[in-house]
């Protein structure tokens, strides 16, 4: 992490969704989305239920911060992911990059979209086509943009191994001829190969062992200090989110409970939840040197979240209220926003 | 009584495993010795591929028998289990060794319920009724921190979530009070809140019955929070082993440096950048006699292409060529804080 990082007043993210006269305005803004997927549909008309992925989530994510969507599975910051590239259709809520509402946009007004915001997922192997040479696969990203031409598509394409980290000689491999890491390599060239503005990275690393992981997570690194990329890196894993994250946002059940900025959000946690979470990650680097709040139980099935406060059923702070309302996601400080009625001091 | 004095449960003395390949024989484990003692922790951490999964599984007769090839010695309460016949080996396993394996889905039948699961194992080891057996699975259910048991040994393994199957995996493997569980990346399928869960199960369960316990894992975190004793794998070797404190406080292998360097801190200064390893970990059939490690190693000398010498200091013991005072000057400059962001 960049120390010129952590003093930019972009990452600080003031005020309730950034709407602070002192910030810039955000490259990607989500007010009040909502994603839901019905499940146990039958021919019978009428029947299945829904499930709500993403459930009313406002966020901003502004230009050079890296923002970590942090969550248990199910948490929905996957879908939330899928949502920002517009890679799902958006039920609820807008969503708008650079000013330009794309809520809506059909696969022609996104085109453009796709050029500035990107995807890596976490799987590499299953992102990319067994068949295709490496050289196929990120020369097609540069043709179908129409980023380079000619001669020119030859050049890019060494550019993109070198910025990876891979060998140009690489290129005319097929991806089962490499290894998770550098598959994962691979999958970030093609997503740098049309100079995006914002990366949505899904779980980018776990499935790396962790000598691997290391490298990417420090490439990921380098990469944004080089090329200026914004980033939203969704991952279960705390301890990596830290180490590349400006700003975090924690979910549960498909909302956020917690947003801040890293270094004060993993010292001091604001909603319980994200204290049990941090206090549940057992430390090689702190060994016994820790109070671990044992949560009972496990997330809730998002088709029947509870009523009130969804963390409510597992939270040891929990009162009435919580059963009752639904807390709202609120700044309780300039860099803090956390939905909870009882916040931690 | 320490468990330093406790009697030695399982002792492995230079396992070796071979599988036939199209290529030849490769050897995935080699010469891999550790010990077990009653009531105690030992987990062997290592990344995919350093042999880890396959030690276990050898030992416990569990390899297929055509393509694998065992050698070395291990015994177990002072008994020699390599040579037993598969049927010998199964009164052992299940009744004094339980396994718990990593994905409880695949561990568990799904057209069974779990409570008749658990009843089978019962009585494939004691003569005990129907009734009996049931009631036991009930007791064992509740013990591994199910809250309803008497409803959960009618479910399906489909309908419990994630961490009620890894518990219902774990009850079975404690039906017969076994004095050994060997669990294979028992957590590594769950989430963090019920990873931790989980952990607190297993060291209650050591607590209340004593239990021995292997704990096979990739993360050094876990290792940290459970075990008494750590082998760190690495291309079918145990490079480093020792107590646990001892080994994190002043890992010997360049290897282990590199693990911990790997991993960001959740506390304290953030790194600028992680002390990543360089390159990937080889693949059985490109190891030779030499330190496997030496291709990443940036200490590496031409001495390290000879079989590393074992080297000890107190309770730890490295397979590595370097010695003190270079080591701790070495790890220094790995470990050091001074990168800090």
């Amino acid at each position: 992490m960049m120390p010129s990082d952590r003093s930019n007043p972009v990452s600080a993210a003031p005020e309730a969704f950034g709407l602070s006269p002192s910030s810039p305005a955000p490259l990607m803004s989500a007010r009040s989305l909502v994603k839901t997927f019905t499940v146990g549909r039958t021919m019978k008309p009428g029947s299945g239920r829904t499930l709500h992925a993403v459930d009313n989530i406002s966020l901003d994510v502004f230009p050079a911060e890296t923002l970590g969507l942090v969550g248990e599975s199910g948490s929905g910051k996957s879908t939330l992911g899928r949502c920002l590239t517009r890679l799902y259709d958006i039920n609820g809520g807008t969503l708008s990059f650079e000013g330009t509402d794309i809520t809506k946009a059909d696969a022609r007004a996104l085109k453009p979209v796709r050029r500035k915001v990107q995807m890596i997922f976490q799987d590499p192997s299953a992102s990319l086509n067994p068949r295709r040479r490496v050289r196929d696969v990120l020369a097609e990203v540069l043709k179908v943009h129409r980023i380079r031409e000619g001669a020119g598509i030859e050049d890019r394409l060494g550019e993109l191994m070198d910025l990876v980290g891979l060998r140009r000689e690489y290129l005319d491999r097929y991806p089962h001829e490499f290894s998770g890491g550098q598959r994962q390599r691979i999958g970030i060239a093609r997503a740098l190969a049309v100079e995006p503005k914002l990366i949505v990275a899904d779980e980018p690393v776990s499935a790396l062992d962790v000598s691997v992981q290391a490298q990417i997570v420090n490439l990921f690194s380098d990469l944004r200090e080089r090329l200026d990329l914004t980033y939203v890196f969704i991952a279960h894993d705390l301890a990596v989110v830290r180490q590349v994250s400006s700003r975090v946002a924690v979910m549960y059940l498909g909302s956020i409970v917690e947003t801040g900025e890293t270094d004060a959000l993993y010292a001091r946690p604001s909603h319980p939840y994200t204290q049990a979470l941090l206090s549940a990650i057992p430390q090689p680097h702190n060994r016994g040197r820790r109070d671990r709040i044992l949560l009972s139980g496990e997330i809730p099935s998002p088709l029947d979240p509870p009523a009130g406060c969804k963390f409510s059923t597992r939270c040891p702070q929990a009162q009435d209220i919580c059963r009752q309302v639904r807390p709202v996601l609120s700044a309780i400080s300039a860099e803090r926003q956390v939905a909870c009625h009882f916040p931690l001091g | 009584m320490t468990s330093a004095e406790k009697p030695i449960l399982l002792d492995v003395n230079g396992l070796t495993v071979s599988f036939a390949t199209d290529r030849g024989m490769v050897r995935a484990v080699r010469d891999v010795s550790f010990s077990v003692r009653e009531g105690e922790i030992l987990s062997i951490v290592g990344e995919s591929g350093s042999g880890k999964s396959v030690t276990l599984l050898s030992l416990l007769g569990l390899h297929d028998r055509k393509t694998t090839r065992v050698e070395g010695m291990v015994s177990f309460r002072g008994r020699g289990i390599l040579d037993l016949s598969p049927g010998e080996l199964r009164s052992i396993r299940g009744r004094e060794i339980g396994l718990i394996s990593q994905d409880p889905m695949t561990a568990l039948n799904p057209v069974y319920t779990i409570g008749w699961q658990i009843a089978e194992q019962i009585r494939a080891h004691e003569k005990i009724s129907a009734r009996a057996a049931r009631k036991r699975a009930v007791e064992l259910l509740g013990e591994v921190g199910l809250s309803n048991p008497q409803e959960a040994v009618d479910r399906y393994p489909h309908q419990l979530s994630g961490g009620m199957r890894q518990r219902a995996v774990i009850a079975m493997a404690l039906s017969c009070n076994p004095a050994l569980l060997v669990a294979d990346e028992p957590t590594t399928a769950l989430d963090v809140t019920v990873q931790a869960q989980v952990l607190d199960l297993l060291l209650r369960l050591r607590k209340d019955f004593g239990s021995a316990i292997i704990l096979i894992t990739h993360d050094m975190g876990v290792v940290s929070e459970v075990a008494d004793r750590v082998a760190v794998m690495y291309a079918g070797r145990i490079v480093e082993r020792g107590e646990t404190e001892a080994m994190f406080a002043s890992p010997l292998h360049p290897y282990s440096w590199g693990l911990m360097g790997s991993i960001p801190p959740l506390t304290g200064p953030r790194l600028a950048r992680l002390k990543s390893i360089p390159g990937m970990p080889p693949t059985p059939d490109r190891i030779g006699e030499g330190c496997g490690f030496a291709p990443r190693c940036a200490f590496a000398r031409s001495a390290c292409l000879e079989r590393p010498p074992l080297r000890k200091i107190g309770t730890q013991a490295a397979l590595c060529i370097l010695e003190e005072p270079e080591r701790a000057a070495l790890r220094r400059t790995v470990l050091s804080a001074e990168e800090f962001a």
